[in-house]
């Protein structure tokens, strides 16, 4: 039971940040290794607003949201966007992207180092526990859990309802065939990447409410929400929130059951899984 | 069976190697002390980096898992030395780093490239984790102690020995229906190059095991390693087996100084030597070279380089534009 909830809660907060990388990848068709470095930009940015003024960590939301907007849509602007109008196929797109994220990421990791220093930050706020069906939990668990679902919620209906979700749902199905009905796929690439990230730098906001963070840590989350992609499909919300949940609960299956220590190991066994039955994900289209 | 008719360009550049070699293997016995400490470095570098490009080269898939196979050959010397003869754990070695990419091979290689690098991405950092539990689940200590008795020059010239064989199964490669098969860019094709390949990493790893002589896991499985080895072979370029090569020795000795002057802003700098070769020099030095060659004589080179090894097979639009007698 405990694993459940502890799963669930850990689940819905990855939601959010794989959203993100869903957006970047997914629409913007841009395999961002920088992502689990905003995550972290977002992490600490929280951490230092908190530490500073003692108001919720929630407000720092509202800071980091646009910031990382800001910052994520000069990237693509001046670094992405012209590997993408040289790539000649979207293989070499493929390969100069990731190389120019890896570029991204280590210096993002450098700048965090200057700011931050290497060691391990949290803080505790709201670490009063709530009890649920009789079992203790970290009251911030459950805040973050419910932040995170009101935003995926919130996501999902833009995507679904309005226009400018449409577009992007367009161009993350067929860049081509998007430009000829008028959308102008560069920009809404551009405001794809930009929104990921913004979504990214707030997951990682709320998961530094109740977890530890150092600079390091970015590849990890990088790579359990590219698991989370994947294993739900590229291009499907529906499918990342679900797989957000399944790497929820394996992960802390294994942490409690077995070694708290093995928890990418846990991520690694559902990726081969996915590679080896599935691997266009859980709700992802066969490639043609 | 692929005959050894050679063509004299093939010869010119097999004399060639042979006498750098050679040349190579001399520089112990007029360095020592710092000197020959950096050279070890360029050598353990272009082994490594030259192994490396023998699998991503031709597929374009950027292997990120050097050090996930480096470390396995390390802790391989490591926790077998007292028990095995060391010559016997270097073969060791590079079969158990055979044997982890023919599984990762399989699992990743036959779907999209994009997957396979995520997966070696966190190879390294996976491996780590498993070791790490291990040994907390059989109660040894994190580190282990590997000593043998090996002189600076014998550790040199041993990695050169690797370096040369790395070389000379890349050459045959080009040369043979593998490489044919490269060209077709069969899934089995790469997993078989991504085995030689990583089988190369190990057994450096585990030729290098004892110059450090204590390995524990965050040092052996450190990530850094790999991107450093892909910086290198990019820099010098993809498209020549020799092109990491000429990536290693500047990096090294721009690297040292880094090490030196900038100690705490390594990973800044790592991240700018990425963009910049992403953006001003896509195809490597070779890339460059070539092309400056390639303009000066135009009229006369038609078609066969001086040494076609590697293949480049995924995607032609990767291929460097050297073959003047097309335009």
């Amino acid at each position: 039971m405990d694993i459940v909830i502890i799963g669930l809660l850990l689940g819905g907060t990855y939601a959010l940040m794989a959203m993100g990388l869903q957006l970047q990848y997914g629409v913007a068709r841009i395999m961002n290794l920088a992502n689990g470095e905003i995550l972290i930009a977002g992490a600490f940015s929280t951490f230092w607003f908190y530490s500073a003024t003692k108001a919720s960590p929630l407000l720092a939301l509202f800071l980091v949201a646009p910031a990382a907007f800001v910052v994520n849509w000069a990237i693509y602007r001046v670094l992405i966007y012209p590997l993408v109008r040289r790539a000649k196929s979207q293989g070499k797109l493929e390969v100069d992207s990731i190389l120019a994220t890896f570029g991204i990421s280590f210096i993002a990791v450098g700048i965090l180092l200057a700011i931050f220093g290497g060691e391990y930050l949290d803080y505790s706020y709201l670490s009063q526990p709530i009890f649920i069906f009789g079992e203790r939990y970290g009251l911030n668990r459950v805040v973050a859990f419910l932040a995170s679902v009101v935003l995926c919620a919130g996501l999902y209906l833009w995507l679904h309802k309005t226009r400018a979700g449409l577009a992007l749902r367009a161009v993350s199905v067929n860049p081509s065939a998007s430009g000829l009905v008028a959308i102008n796929v560069a920009q809404t690439s551009a405001f794809a990447f930009a929104l990921g990230g913004a979504v990214t730098a707030v997951g990682g906001g709320l998961l530094s409410m109740f977890l530890t963070f150092d600079v390091s840590l970015g590849v990890v989350f990088t790579l359990k929400a590219l698991v989370i992609v994947i294993l739900g499909g590229v291009g499907d919300i529906r499918g990342t929130i679900i797989a957000s949940f399944i790497l929820g609960f394996a992960e802390t299956a294994v942490a409690t059951l077995i070694d708290p220590g093995l928890t990418l190991a846990a991520a690694y066994v559902l990726f081969m899984i996915v590679l080896l039955v599935r691997p266009e994900g859980l709700f992802g289209r066969r490639p043609a | 069976m692929s005959s050894l008719h050679l063509s004299p360009a093939e010869i010119r550049g097999l004399i060639i190697s042979v006498l750098l070699f050679a040349a190579a293997a001399a520089v112990p016995l007029l360095a020592d002390g710092y000197p020959l400490q950096i050279a070890i470095s360029i050598v353990m570098y272009t082994a490594l980096a030259t192994s490396w490009l023998l699998f991503s080269g031709p597929t374009n898939y950027i292997a990120l898992s050097t050090a996930a196979f480096f470390g396995i050959g390390m802790y391989m010397a490591a926790g077998g030395i007292d028990v095995v003869p060391y010559p016997l754990l270097i073969v060791a070695a590079g079969i158990a780093g055979a044997a982890l990419a023919a599984v990762v091979g399989l699992a990743t290689l036959r779907v999209s490239g994009v997957y396979f690098v995520i997966f070696s991405l966190g190879l390294a950092e996976l491996v780590r984790q498993i070791m790490t539990w291990l040994q907390h689940v059989l109660g040894t200590m994190s580190g282990l102690y590997v000593t043998v008795d090996r002189s600076e020059p014998m550790y040199y010239w041993q990695l050169l020995l690797l370096t040369a064989v790395i070389f000379f199964v890349g050459w045959r490669i080009g040369r043979s229906r593998l490489g044919f098969a490269l060209r077709i860019n069969t899934a089995r094709a790469k997993v078989v190059l991504f085995v030689i390949s990583s089988m190369f990493a190990s057994a450096a790893g585990a030729l290098v095991a004892p110059r450090w002589g204590y390995v524990e896991p965050v040092v052996a499985f450190s990530p850094f390693l790999s991107f450093q080895v892909v910086i290198m072979a990019l820099l010098g370029g993809t498209h020549r087996l020799w092109g990491p090569l000429l990536g290693v020795i500047p990096f090294v000795l721009v690297w040292e100084l880094i090490a030196i002057y900038f100690p705490s802003q390594t990973t800044l700098l790592l991240g700018v030597c990425f963009l910049l070769i992403v953006y001003v020099i896509p195809n490597g030095l070779t890339g460059l070279i070539e092309n400056v060659i390639g303009k000066r004589r135009k009229p006369i080179t038609a078609a066969t380089p001086a040494v076609p090894i590697v293949i480049d097979a995924s995607d032609p639009a990767a291929r460097p534009v050297v073959t003047a007698g097309n335009k």
